[in-house]
């Protein structure tokens, strides 16, 4: 039995949990952005508050994630439909790598540059989004970079609980010892997060190079 | 001179000191006036409180004793920002902005301030040829300009809102003796010609002799001595003479520049 059968005698349905699973990847990493870029200006201003907030972040990312999905079932309206519970556990992983690289980037900015446009008299937020952000944004992509293809990985989980995306091909193969099923939900999801990973580095690399 | 309106000293400082907390004091007691239009110079070895001095004008640190009057008014009683807009800002390593280009760098308080774009356009083509940029480089990135070129700009983007007072730190400090040279005596001709007053720190003596009008040396963070240019070559105090020294070549030639220094 060839690798790619089941692939190539059912494109739709390929396609169709394809793009379930870039917009549960996407939306995922869309509401981790969300939070993650003002809190982590937030903690790149508080040396303090950052340990403790990357700490909790990242004791995200002990809980195996299988677990993390089963756990998010209490959790009241979010435990109602799977996919809400796929999309805030992939966010929650999808958190760490950018709070990290926001707060990192912006305190990665020339410290004399900053002093320059704070003594010029910039305000706070002028200096944020005039100096800080900019020139922190090459560092911040790397951060999503690292979110996106995340997401996409563990987003072949999320078929465990129902939510769809391409693992569902992955489980339903598991299931009935069918390779070739197997393949059908794997080639596309790695395909994915390669694509992502490239283009996003392809951005990463222009934004850095201003710099 | 163009300073009417207040007779009240640019800045006065009254006794200000600056404990960092946890750390040794970097400004201890320190009372200074800086009339109107005058160019001062803290001179001071490093670690001696000179840009701690400057910061404390600005409001980037603010003082734990004592306090500073900028043309009368209490530093605490300026909004920072006013504050700092009041006064241009200059530093050694120049902090220009590297993802904007040089029209860009010079203009954003300008644009930050409202100015319509034309405003600042006009503005930044003026500040331009004021500091000797040709007008090509207006689109070109910090990382394309040379050392003294980036020290023109940050001194343009300084001038940009033509505030009354100028504090610069070290601002020709990074460059090589020659660019140096030349930086200082054209600075010296457009101080002459805008009348501001200038605080300006460094460690160099050529550079205080020429550039000051008056000069303030600095010690741990204590006044050791304010003299004029002439008086800080005659002083027999011991600090001033080790200056001299140290800046006197061993041919016997001396400190003093061909330019004599001091303010309108």
């Amino acid at each position: 039995m060839n690798l790619l059968d089941y692939l190539l005698a059912h494109p739709r349905e390929v396609l169709t949990l394809s793009l379930e699973h870039i917009s549960l990847a996407g939306i995922s990493v869309g509401l981790a952005i969300l939070v993650g870029l003002p809190l982590g200006v937030a903690i790149a201003r508080r040396p303090a508050l950052a340990r403790t907030v990357l700490g909790a972040v990242n004791s995200i990312h002990v809980v195996p994630s299988l677990a993390l999905f089963g756990f998010l079932f209490a959790v009241p309206w979010i435990g109602d439909r799977a996919p809400r519970m796929a999309i805030l556990a992939l966010s929650l992983y999808a958190l760490l790598p950018i709070l990290r690289n926001v707060c990192a980037g912006i305190l990665g900015v020339d410290p004399a540059v900053v002093e320059a446009g704070r003594g010029l008299g910039l305000t706070e937020v002028q200096l944020l989004r005039r100096v800080e952000l900019p020139l922190a944004l090459g560092v911040i992509v790397a951060g999503i970079r690292v979110a996106v293809v995340l997401a996409i990985g563990i987003g072949t989980i999320a078929a465990a609980i129902g939510a769809g995306g391409l693992g569902e091909l992955i489980f339903r193969g598991l299931a009935m010892v069918n390779n070739s099923l197997i393949f059908a939900g794997a080639l596309p999801a790695a395909v994915l997060a390669l694509f992502a990973d490239l283009s996003l580095g392809w951005v990463e690399g222009r934004l850095r190079e201003r710099v | 001179m163009a300073f009417p309106a207040s007779t009240a000293p640019a800045i006065a400082i009254r006794g200000a000191s600056y404990h960092p907390p946890g750390g040794p004091p970097l400004v201890e007691s320190l009372s200074l006036e800086i009339p109107a239009g005058v160019t001062l110079v803290l001179l001071g070895r490093s670690g001696s409180g000179k840009t701690t001095t400057l910061k404390l004008m600005n409001r980037l640190l603010d003082p734990t004793a004592g306090e500073l009057l900028v043309e009368g008014r209490s530093a605490r009683d300026w909004d920072p920002i006013r504050l700092r807009r009041h006064m241009g800002y200059a530093i050694q390593d120049v902090g220009l902005f590297p993802h904007y280009t040089v029209e860009r760098n010079i203009g954003l308080l300008p644009a930050v301030e409202g100015w319509p774009a034309p405003r600042t356009r006009e503005r930044v083509r003026e500040l331009m040829a004021m500091v000797g940029l040709d007008a090509p480089l207006a689109s070109r990135y910090p990382r394309e300009l040379s050392g003294g070129q980036r020290q023109r700009v940050g001194v343009a983007r300084a001038l940009a809102l033509d505030p009354p007072i100028l504090l610069m730190d070290e601002p020709f400090g990074a460059l090589d003796p020659l660019t140096r040279a030349e930086l200082q005596s054209e600075f010296y001709r457009l101080q002459k010609r805008l009348g501001k007053t200038v605080v300006l720190v460094t460690h160099d003596l050529r550079e205080a002799l020429l550039l000051g009008a008056q000069i303030a040396l600095l010690e741990s963070g204590r006044l050791a001595g304010l003299y004029t240019p002439a008086e800080f070559l005659r002083t027999p105090d011991p600090l001033a003479v080790a200056y001299r020294n140290a800046f006197t070549p061993k041919n016997g030639g001396s400190a003093q520049p061909s330019t004599p220094g001091g303010a309108p």
